[in-house]
């Protein structure tokens, strides 16, 4: 399938001599829910605005569905909507006119029943005549993805759009999310709250210092990445690990109730038929097992503290 | 052209203003009206016709000018300051809209209500004097112009001002004297030489003459002149939009 966003060599200094992207490649398909994973001060919020003309680029190109983001910013940019990091609105508008004033920017022309639509997805039908500074803030964030959703965008970016939110909108938002991918819009997040990457994306890119370090399928990355874990208890706690085992490396948890195995299920071998015989050589037996994967939390904070 | 962005930002700019309905419509109006009281009624019994005008119908044209000129400037450089101060600028800098039409819809906008402003104005004054319009035509020529020239004017400071400091800093060290000095309250005929010649490089001067001529007839300066210096301060404001174009929004990092 051909790409929807093609970003090639992307890298922005800041007027400040700062680099915040180094080179950046990257290929986002149509209808994916893309997250992209990185500390504070990666580089996120510099690679969406680029996309969406916030910010201009000092080298490189983006180009979105054939359209290039700033020779052909008309088509590219019709096709985007943005959801900002920043809780950002018109505090003396109304919901509707906030929203309706989106559409008309983004070229479309009025069409009140989307409007509708749109503000019901969010929760928000009822409050479509309150003015936004009356709102908390969690509807004010509702009403920055209304605006963002107002002009039917085919590629969505959700700037950390969870950040300070609380269940019940995150739990919509997912909703919202699920529904425009069903819909065929491509979504592109960035996040902190790794089990959200996990689990609502298709791919995961992780970011760092400005350099993508690494993108990738999220099964596919939790499979290559992920080190299992098996977790024996014990029928007998242990004082110490047997002189004979030591080999496994393995840990003893709980009291001397459990012992951890961690192991690499990529790997040729995982080691556990020879570990199960050897446990049963030393008398030692076990009345229940488990095995765990890790998450992309872990993943992601080896990787990151691999590159320092 | 995206016909739907440029009306969606004028309406909305408009609409901004029916908002603060007494700041914007209210407020201009009662200091106008207390010009004439003061200016007019008070003063102006004493002081003799001039160029066969009564004093309070001298005045009317140079009032006029001088909300026409500070609203305009304050209108357009809010209208585009504000969306930067507290962000909501995002939006429209990631919008399919070129720099040109947000000018057409920010300065278009704010012209619009300084007309409008102008003429409510106008009628408040025929309540006080009694009004003749010779050149009624000529009279909206220089309305429409010279709300255009400053609306641009105030959307370039919009777009310099990194502060309400420097937002407020040229409307009031530069505008409020030019327009106070510019011949509103008085004939440049009553200045002494010297002075009479230093008028000459206010271009207030001229927006204020020429628009009075289109009242009564009677101006300081050709009103060929003055129609021609607005014409200049147009290009010129023109000139630095295409310059600022050219280098860049000045509001993308
Ligand atoms: N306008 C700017 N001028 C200079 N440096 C900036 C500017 N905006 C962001 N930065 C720097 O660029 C880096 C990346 O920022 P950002 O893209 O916001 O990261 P993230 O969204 O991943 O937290 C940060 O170190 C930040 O301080
Ligand atoms: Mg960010």
């Amino acid at each position: 399938m051909a790409p929807i966003l093609k970003i090639s060599g992307l890298s922005k200094v800041y007027d400040s001599g700062f680099t915040a992207l180094k080179s950046v490649d990257l290929e986002i398909d149509k209808g994916e829910i893309f997250a992209l994973l990185g500390p504070n001060g990666a580089g996120k919020t510099t690679l969406i605005s680029i996309i969406c003309g916030l910010v201009s680029p000092s080298g490189g190109t983006v180009v979105a569905d054939g359209h290039d983001v700033i020779r052909d910013y008309r088509a590219a940019r019709a096709m985007i909507g943005l959801v900002p990091q920043e809780l950002t609105t018109d505090s003396f508008e109304t919901v509707w006119a906030t929203v309706s004033f989106s559409r008309g920017l983004f070229g479309k022309p009025k069409n009140p029943a989307h409007i509708e639509k749109v503000l019901k997805a969010l929760s928000l039908y009822d409050k479509r005549d309150s003015k936004v500074m009356t709102l908390s803030g969690g509807m004010k964030r509702r009403v920055l993805i209304a605006k963002a959703l107002a002009h039917e965008p085919e590629i969505l970016f959700l700037d950390e759009p969870t950040a300070g939110v609380d269940v019940e909108l995150r739990r919509d938002m997912w909703n919202v999310v699920r529904e425009l991918r069903d819909g065929g819009v491509t979504i592109i997040l960035t996040t902190h709250y790794i089990e959200e990457a996990e689990e609502m994306a298709d791919r995961v890119g992780i970011i760092n210092k400005g350099e993508l370090m690494l993108v990738e399928d999220k099964a596919e990355l939790m499979r290559k990445l992920g080190r299992k874990q098996l977790r024996l208890t014990l029928h007998e706690p242990l004082g110490a690990l047997p002189e004979a085992l030591a080999d496994h490396g393995l840990e003893l948890g709980k009291d001397g109730t459990e012992i951890v195995y961690t192991y690499d299920s990529q790997g040729e071998r995982t080691g556990i038929t020879t570990l199960l015989s050897d446990l049963s050589q030393n008398g030692i037996r076990f009345k229940d097992l488990d095995t765990s994967q890790s998450t992309l939390e872990e993943i992601f904070v080896n990787l990151v503290r691999n590159q320092q | 052209m995206n016909f739907h962005a440029v009306r969606a930002i004028y309406v909305y700019e408009m609409a901004r203003a029916f908002r603060t309905l007494l700041q914007s419509v209210v407020s201009p109006v009662i200091s106008t009206s207390l010009y004439f009281v003061v200016f007019g009624a008070a003063i102006g019994s004493r002081i003799d016709e001039i160029n066969g005008v009564s004093y309070g119908a001298f005045i009317v044209p140079g009032l006029i000018m001088l909300s026409l000129l500070t609203q305009s400037l304050t209108n357009a450089s809010f209208g585009i300051y504000f969306p930067k101060f507290v962000g909501t600028i995002y939006e429209v800098l990631s919008a399919p809209v070129s720099f040109i039409e947000v000018v057409i819809a920010y300065v278009g906008a704010a012209a619009t209500k300084s007309i409008i402003l102008g003429l409510i104005i106008l009628g408040t004054a025929s309540l006080f004097v009694p009004l003749r319009i010779e050149h009624p035509f000529v009279m909206l020529t220089f309305l429409v112009l010279t709300a255009l020239t400053f609306s641009l004017f105030g959307f370039i400071i919009g777009i310099w001002a990194d502060s309400f400091e420097k937002l407020q800093l040229v409307p009031l060290l530069i505008i409020t004297p030019l327009t106070f000095l510019g011949g509103s309250f008085y004939s440049i005929d009553m200045l002494p030489p010297f002075w009479r010649t230093a008028t000459l490089f206010n271009p207030v001067v001229y927006l204020v003459s020429g628009f009075r001529w289109s009242f009564y007839g009677v101006s300081d300066v050709s009103v060929w002149i003055s129609l021609a210096m607005t014409g200049l301060f147009l290009a010129i404001c023109l000139t630095a939009i295409w310059w600022i174009f050219h280098t860049g929004w000045r509001l993308k990092s």
